[in-house]
């Protein structure tokens, strides 16, 4: 077996909440490779971006990982120390969130978020190396150095994007999470940004976690593809077996309901009803109430996830899952 | 068969001013505009699908606005069904809004939180003095309700906002909107907001009361692959003007403009066997106040002409069903 980067096991997050608990995740298990792209992909509320924080412990309260492993070179990470965790985040693991401008700090220049990020973990670095490291790093992203004194209201939607990118790779960790990084942006600017993501692969050898909603984003450009529906994850395979061959029927209705643009006379069709509500899942299978294929098995019981061909794993009773 | 044009717009132009600082104020004379939307022209045919799109800050909503007259414009005409509507006022517009309606975005942000669906879907009613009663009104938003798939009616009338998922919501403002019966219909981007897996009933049903209505839309998108989907034209629009228009298949099939090429290549294609290609495109989107000399997109064209940063490329005709602003296509 190749020797893996991160190994998720039976992952689960609980929301303890005045109406009620929420799983958010539930027993989520994958892994990935070195320089490996994957696909996280799900509706809103589907638990993608808690699993996604939940790796690097950063799930807002009252959020709370209940259960599980996700080893990363062999380590627990759910296991440490709040001071090891610290270590982690930023050197091994980092992450790039959805909204750039809630992430800068406003009355601060880009400079000196990269600075205080350089020195806070290598204090005996001098300023003067850290702001000769700061260009080159806003360089490798497509920003011009000169930038460096300006205020994040200064930079376009698209920069401000760069920006927080080139703060995620500074301490040049092993995988970078970026969750929606480019649902604010227009289509031109998102497909450079994942241009850049892309190319950090190549340039740094990095794996990358891709969060969104846009399945054909991640169709277009990851190697692998983890589906999430209501705190689940229900299908995982590569990009090219998930498109060809779908297995979970909300994995192929997801795939008849997105355009394309390059298919001509494309006929879409949509997946009934609407996802459920986080309080009051449907019993067993959570996905029964707008499953086409749906039986009775499906209503008592929860189908847990199986390998049905080579590492294509899928919770559905269609293809065992007892 | 003979098309008959419901709504036509020439040289449209909406400027915002730009407000100035206390000392810029005190020393320059000079105002400044926000080009919105710069000279605009189209005419949309009876049951249309027509489709504006471009990213954000192009003009592609505030000219919809313009359209169904919320804003007025700083020059240019519209005309509905023949009629001259620019100047209109008061009363008349009031007659004039039974016949176009708009849909909106943000399912959430266009219902009081405090009035139930159906008060809310029959309020038009109440306001155009179209129902004598309560029971009268109650009835034609029953009917409304089913129509766009909140069945049974029932069962929704009496509901409010936050008890609708995101996806019954935009049917009931789509309700609200068709409640007067109108002819002609601005949807801006009426499903962005809506979870992938149901966003294609949404356009299933727009299309569906399209054809039963016999309803005109104007579509306002950022998404060329929902506009491929439903659209019969599409005009594509960068800071403030129209650079190509024309009939959805040779909008996707051949396009002319650089700026429209470079917007098609960035499209997401779900195919992971696909070879993509990069984006041709420098730089990002200029300031709508400070527009480029010439050609707008000669900044970020990836071969412009000397020509190209002096003269203003006019939208031409290259086929009787496509047009484009480029002088490299003269």
């Amino acid at each position: 077996m190749k020797p893996s980067l991160l190994e998720v096991d039976g992952l689960t997050v609980n929301y303890a909440t005045m109406r009620g608990n929420i799983r958010a995740v539930e027993n989520a298990s994958f892994s990935m490779g070195d320089s490996e792209v994957l696909g996280l992909v799900g509706e809103s509320g589907s638990g993608k971006s808690t699993l996604g924080l939940s790796l690097v412990r950063l799930v807002p309260p009252p959020g709370r990982i209940i259960g599980g492993h996700a080893f990363l070179r062999n380590k627990n990470i759910l296991e440490l120390g709040e001071e090891d965790m610290r270590y982690v985040r930023g050197r091994q693991i980092s992450y790039v969130f959805q909204d750039p401008m809630m992430s800068l700090n406003p009355v601060k220049k880009i400079g000196d978020h990269f600075v205080e990020l350089i020195r806070t973990h290598d204090p005996l670095i001098s300023r003067e190396k850290a702001v000769a490291r700061t260009r080159k790093i806003l360089e490798s992203v497509g920003i011009q150095p000169e930038r460096i004194d300006d205020y994040p209201h200064q930079l376009s939607g698209g920069m401000r994007q760069r920006v927080m990118i080139a703060l995620a790779i500074t301490l040049n960790p092993s995988l970078v999470i970026a969750d929606e990084p480019t649902t604010a942006l227009d289509v031109i600017v998102q497909s450079k940004i994942l241009d850049l993501l892309q190319n950090l692969r190549k340039s740094f050898g990095m794996s990358l976690i891709l969060i969104t909603h846009d399945l054909s984003i991640v169709l277009e450009r990851c190697d692998n593809v983890v589906v999430m529906y209501a705190g689940q994850l229900v299908e995982y395979a590569s990009t090219v077996e998930l498109s060809k061959n779908p297995r979970h029927p909300y994995t192929q209705g997801l795939l008849r309901s997105i355009p394309n643009i390059e298919l001509k006379d494309q006929k879409l069709s949509a997946i009934s009803g609407s996802p459920p509500s986080m309080l009051d899942l449907p019993k067993g299978c959570h996905f029964w109430p707008r499953c086409p294929h749906v039986m009775k098995v499906c209503h008592e019981k929860d189908p847990i996830l199986v390998d049905t061909e080579n590492g294509h794993l899928t919770r559905c009773f269609l293809y065992g899952g007892e | 068969m003979v098309q008959t044009e419901i709504l036509k717009v020439e040289h449209l132009k909406k400027y915002f001013p730009v407000e100035k600082g206390f000392l810029e104020k005190l020393f320059t004379r000079t105002r400044r505009f926000v080009r919105a939307v710069d000279d605009v022209s189209f005419s949309i045919n009876k049951g249309e699908v027509f489709t504006l799109a471009g990213e954000s800050g192009c003009g592609k909503t505030t000219t919809g606005r313009v359209v169904l007259k919320l804003l007025p414009p700083t020059s240019g005409r519209i005309f509905f069904k023949g009629e001259d509507i620019t100047d209109l006022e008061g009363r008349h517009v009031r007659l004039l809004r039974r016949k176009f309606q708009m849909i909106f975005q943000d399912p959430y942000a266009s219902f009081s939180p405090r009035m139930s669906i159906g008060d809310a879907i029959g309020h038009p009613l109440q306001i155009h003095g179209l129902v004598s009663d309560r029971a009268n009104k109650r009835k034609k938003v029953l009917q409304m309700l089913e129509r766009v798939g909140l069945t049974p009616g029932e069962q929704f009338i009496d509901l409010y906002p936050h008890q609708f998922s995101g996806g019954q919501r935009q049917r009931a403002a789509i309700a609200r909107s068709l409640i007067l019966d109108p002819e002609f219909i601005v949807a801006d981007e009426p499903v962005s907001m809506i979870d992938v897996s149901i966003r294609t009933t949404i356009i299933d049903l727009l299309m569906k009361l399209r054809k039963e209505l016999e309803l005109t839309f104007l579509f306002i998108t950022h998404d060329l692959a929902v506009a491929k989907y439903i659209s019969d034209r599409i005009a594509i629009m960068y800071l403030g003007k129209i650079v190509e228009l024309g009939d959805k298949n040779e909008i996707f099939s051949k396009p002319l403009h650089p700026y429209t090429q470079a917007l098609l290549s960035a499209i997401p294609v779900p195919d992971p066997e696909r070879k993509r290609r990069e984006v041709e495109l420098r730089g990002e989107v200029p300031s709508a106040i400070d527009i480029p000399s010439g050609c707008r997109f000669h900044t970020r064209c990836k071969s412009p002409y000397k020509e190209c940063l002096k003269t203003e490329p006019e939208l031409v005709k290259v086929s009787p069903s496509h047009y484009v602003a480029c002088l490299r296509e003269k």
